[in-house]
């Protein structure tokens, strides 16, 4: 063991913000629970950095994050409120968007 | 333009697409150029999002980089620019793409020019399905395009030039890098140096990463030969087995990748043939040096032919386009053409030497235990390949694939197909070429339902 073990804490977001150049806020909804994403955002970037996980997917309903985050791996699916199913490494934020993680796991 | 001007389509607008367009224009031509990104610049040379500014990563060109998106959009009345739009289906002569709105247009073309990019290439380890796993070029893109780091101490795993580039620049973001552990070790990288003094520039960008990681007291495992990331519902740590016995590290994420594998699935499409890159196991579309496949009239450059890296990509995506010139009987610059092959030579001869400073870990991919998983769209274990493999006696990979859903799921086998391909042969003993490689199919991408049709020719 050459490090201390140190439980990572993902309850807040996955994800890092790296710089405050990004003020403007884009509201959006996870499961009808209020989040602000920022301007230029992905719908990965944003609910990663505002929570853990994409939720269960099949085939084996393992909890997933993404993975290569250019469009290829296909491991980011989401639903979108209004029935839409998307991509959210490669779909833009939008003001008002409401993702359905709960549902996730019905996707297929 | 005429009407009668041959229609030239170039895919992606990367360095290599973005090159392309550009000696297409000077030639007279209108090209069509489909590109899956909002905006121009691909993966290597991609625009940070929103007003996010480019903070001096080593190794991240951001100035020549916004030159050439620059140089790329002052052409936009001259080309037919389509960005956010994704090429899903292609035969001889026609193509079918879908735009941001979801919908799929059909165009035809009298020249093509497949200039995808590349996508990391992986290896199976335990856990490497974990949330907060990524790829290298994943999470080299939260950090340089999205302006987030994956996680708050990240480990960096696999082998080759990315795996250092990656680190250092997390160093510089202000990232806690938990360790590199590379698969190859320091006597191949001293084997290599007379092929890696080719490019100079990118060796001292290569020594510089090291030095800073280094300096900043990153632990560095070189000559692993097992991996393991663990965790229950997250990454806590990367388990390694090193020369010196076991060691483990504690994190949060973990990057992994060893290598760059093509896009060429619509090339795939297209009958186009592939031969296999003996020593990395991969397989590169059959081209010649200009990017002339087989198939007439369709082209090949960048790092979806074989990935040398942006500069490069930009040298093989103008040769591309002036060999397009040539063979629909427009004038072109012979010399211009001989530089540039003289150019990209140099470029072969330092990713010779990259291939044997970080040569792949075929030994970690072939000694994959019987419970890890390979297949992460369909989550299929190695085990059900070796178990089907010796139940049915075949080894080819589409067969493996029709015996078990691995590669059958949503990425069409891109980061399981070559892993699945070398479990299949060892277990057959067989050599590699035996288990050949996985087909793709149309639509090459995942289609949403809500997917319409708009008239023929919409696009054109």
């Amino acid at each position: 063991m050459d490090e201390p073990a140190d439980p990572p804490d993902t309850r807040f977001g996955r994800w890092v913000r790296l710089d405050g150049a990004e003020p403007e806020g884009v509201p959006f909804t996870i499961d009808g629970e209020p989040a602000e994403g920022r301007n230029g955002d992905t719908l990965l970037t944003a609910i990663l950095t505002v929570r853990p996980d994409l939720g269960p997917l099949p085939p084996d309903r393992r909890v997933r994050a993404g993975f290569c985050l250019i469009g290829l791996c296909q491991d980011c699916w989401v639903r979108l409120e209004d029935g839409r199913r998307v991509r959210a490494c490669t779909t833009p934020l939008e003001p008002g968007m409401a993702i359905r993680l709960e549902t996730s796991d019905r996707a297929w | 333009m005429v009407k009668s001007d041959p229609l030239v389509v170039v895919v992606g607008a990367g360095p290599a697409g973005m090159a392309a367009a550009r000696t297409l224009v000077e030639g007279g031509l209108r090209p069509l150029v489909l590109d899956k990104q909002p905006a121009p610049g691909g993966r290597m040379w991609q625009q940070p999002a929103g007003s996010r500014q480019p903070c001096g990563l080593p190794g991240h060109d951001a100035e020549t980089a916004e030159r050439a998106r620059k140089e790329f959009l002052d052409l936009a009345e001259r080309i037919d620019w389509y960005p956010g739009t994704t090429v899903v289906d292609a035969t001889r002569g026609r193509l079918w793409a879908m735009g941001p709105g979801g919908e799929v247009d059909e165009t035809s073309w009298d020249a093509l020019l497949v200039a995808a990019g590349a996508l990391d290439r992986v290896v199976p380890l335990p856990g490497w399905t974990l949330p907060g796993v990524y790829t290298l070029g994943g999470a080299q893109t939260a950090l340089k395009a999205l302006g987030c780091a994956v996680g708050r101490r990240v480990g960096f795993l696999g082998t080759g030039p990315l795996l250092w580039l990656a680190a250092a620049q997390h160093l510089v973001a202000g990232v806690e890098v938990a360790v590199v552990a590379d698969t190859s070790r320091w006597t191949g990288a001293m084997r290599a140096l007379p092929d890696l003094l080719a490019d100079r520039a990118r060796l001292a960008l290569g020594l510089r990463c090291l030095r800073m990681l280094r300096g900043a007291g990153v632990p560095i495992r070189r000559g692993i030969r097992a991996a393991a990331i663990e965790g229950g519902e997250n990454v806590t740590g990367i388990a390694l087995a090193t020369r010196r016995g076991p060691r483990r590290f504690a994190c949060d994420a973990v990057a992994i990748g060893v290598g760059l594998v093509p896009q060429t699935q619509l090339l795939d499409l297209l009958d186009a043939p592939f031969d296999l890159d003996a020593e990395s196991g991969v397989w590169l579309p059959r081209a010649d040096r200009a990017g002339r496949t087989p198939v007439e009239k369709v082209f090949v450059a960048g790092d979806g032919a074989r990935p040398l890296g942006a500069a490069a990509a930009a040298l093989s995506g103008e040769r591309a386009a002036l060999a397009i010139l040539e063979d629909i009987g427009r004038p072109f610059d012979r010399d211009r053409a001989a530089r540039l092959e003289r150019d990209l030579e140099r470029h072969v001869r330092f990713a010779r030497g990259l291939a044997r400073a970080f040569p792949f870990p075929a030994g970690l991919e072939a000694g994959i235990a019987s419970d890890t998983v390979v297949c992460r769209c369909e989550g299929v274990a190695a085990g059900a390949i070796t178990a089907a493999v010796r139940a049915f006696g075949c080894h080819e990979v589409n067969a493996v694939k029709a015996l078990t859903r691995c590669g059958m799921g949503r990425c069409q086998g891109r980061l399981c197909g070559l892993a699945a391909a070398r479990i299949a042969a060892v277990t057959a003993g067989v050599a590699l070429a035996e288990a050949g490689r996985l087909r793709a199919q149309a639509p090459i991408e995942p289609l949403p339902a809500r997917v319409r049709r708009t008239a023929p020719d919409a696009v054109a």
